[in-house]
């Protein structure tokens, strides 16, 4: 029989730094993501001409910019895979859910970048400071879980795709849409608007959707990626 | 040398194997063995469907009907699993081209725990005469120094089933004799698909696609 492997966590790794290593020599990803989300932060912030906008309509804005933006690059790192036939160097010699993890870790590291970034230039660009920081980074954070385990798994699905084109936005949007929208509330909250009663039933549910989308994603890959 | 121990007890077995594309027929209740230390030639002209052949065969796709079981000492390996025995040198397979030569030797062993060193690295380029190269990246690389990395990516798996497809393309004389003179020191199933009369001549039986 074949040699014992790696541990799982040494793959994953691997994967991941793979991954890293070849996004900071080419910037295959970074650049649609950064250059998507800055021309439409720019974008926005000459339309408002800096008017006040209501916390609301910022949260709006914000979550539009990063819903697009990852859509423009997460599927990338699958797609490319496919495209320069590295798809099946990978398939043959990594295990499903190392490549799973692998690239649902990048992709999550790509979208906290993101938003790291996007955060200052918002608060300045749109004049929208932020009220409550603690409810705004973990609007954050499970935020980036939820659009990384759905898109992961996605983006894999129309990389093997004959036909590419709009799939990713048709198929991403209705599983993402009450993400988007429980994320709009918890935001808005965050930039001193809403109501905060149901901030801990927002939580739990942006919480459930990461776990859920992450479980049913590294379930369904080995099917999206083998067949 | 890398990848020198043999794998005695490796066997692949296909029965019934029927594939199409619409009326275009690649196999029809195909019926194949092959085991340790054998080889076999899949042959056909250009488009007959020996790399649909050699894809079903590894797993990277589904056969309309038929059974393919690959087994260790009579054993049976899971379908999920057989990326672990299998050696591909492909047209279909690259390398990453943003990697150097030795990284991706090394994305390979860690991710696909081959237990390998840097020292085999070393001699596995040297193997395949791309030593003095490993760090430079693939996208430096000539095509046929491309084809010679795959080789070293295949050899460094030390896999029980090694399928080379287009065995020889963009090799020079080196190359091509450095490949063969590799694979003969080697214990492992081979199956070569090619339209090259000299390469299939190089199998003990041939599997004739399109019919």
């Amino acid at each position: 029989m074949p040699k014992a492997a790696s541990s799982s966590a040494d793959r994953i790794w691997a994967i991941f730094a793979k991954d890293a290593r070849s996004e900071y020599r080419t910037r295959f990803a970074v650049n649609a993501l950064f250059l998507f989300a800055l021309v439409t932060l720019t974008a926005l912030s000459f339309a408002t001409g800096g008017a006040g906008l209501t916390p609301l309509l910022a949260s709006v804005f914000f979550w539009v910019i990063v819903f697009f933006s990852a859509l423009s690059s997460l599927a990338q790192t699958f797609v490319k895979e496919v495209e320069t036939k590295t798809a099946t160097f990978l398939r043959l010699t990594a295990p499903d859910d190392a490549v799973f993890f692998g690239k649902w870790g990048f992709n999550l590291l790509l979208l906290l970048l993101l938003e790291a970034v996007l955060t200052p230039l918002f608060i300045v660009m749109l004049n929208m400071p932020v009220a409550n920081w603690t409810v705004w980074i973990a609007t954050l954070i499970l935020g980036a879980l939820g659009l990384v385990s759905t898109t992961t798994l996605i983006g894999a699905l129309i990389a093997v795709a004959g036909v590419r084109g709009a799939l990713f936005s048709v198929l991403s949007f209705p599983v993402l849409l009450p993400l988007l929208v429980v994320l709009i509330r918890t935001t808005e909250v965050a930039f001193g608007g809403g109501l905060e009663v149901g901030l801990r039933d927002g939580f739990l549910v942006l919480g459930t959707y990461a776990v859920v989308a992450t479980t049913a994603g590294w379930m369904l890959f080995p099917f999206v990626w083998r067949e | 040398m890398v990848g020198e121990q043999p794998h005695t007890s490796f066997a692949l077995q296909i029965e019934g194997l029927s594939k199409s594309f619409g009326k275009r027929v690649i196999c029809r209740g195909a019926d194949l063995r092959l085991a340790t230390s054998e080889s076999l030639a899949v042959v056909g002209p250009n488009g007959s469907g020996k790399s649909t052949l050699v894809k079903i065969i590894a797993g990277l796709m589904r056969p309309d009907a038929g059974a393919i079981t690959h087994s260790f000492d009579s054993t049976e390996v899971e379908r999920a699993v057989w990326h672990r025995h299998i050696g591909l040198v492909s047209p279909e397979l690259a390398l990453y081209e943003e990697l150097s030569g030795s990284e991706n030797l090394d994305f390979g062993n860690r991710v696909g725990g081959w237990g390998k060193s840097a020292a085999d690295y070393t001699a596995v380029l040297d193997e395949v005469g791309l030593g003095g190269r490993g760090h430079d990246l693939v996208s430096t690389y000539s095509s046929g120094m491309k084809q010679r990395l795959k080789y070293a990516a295949a050899f460094l798996k030390d896999p029980a089933l090694l399928i080379l497809d287009e065995p020889t393309a963009n090799l020079d004389e080196d190359g091509v004799a450095r490949v063969w003179s590799s694979l003969a020191r080697r214990t492992l199933a081979l199956i070569i698909a090619t339209n090259e009369p000299s390469e299939a001549e190089r199998a003990q039986s041939r599997f004739v696609v399109g019919r």
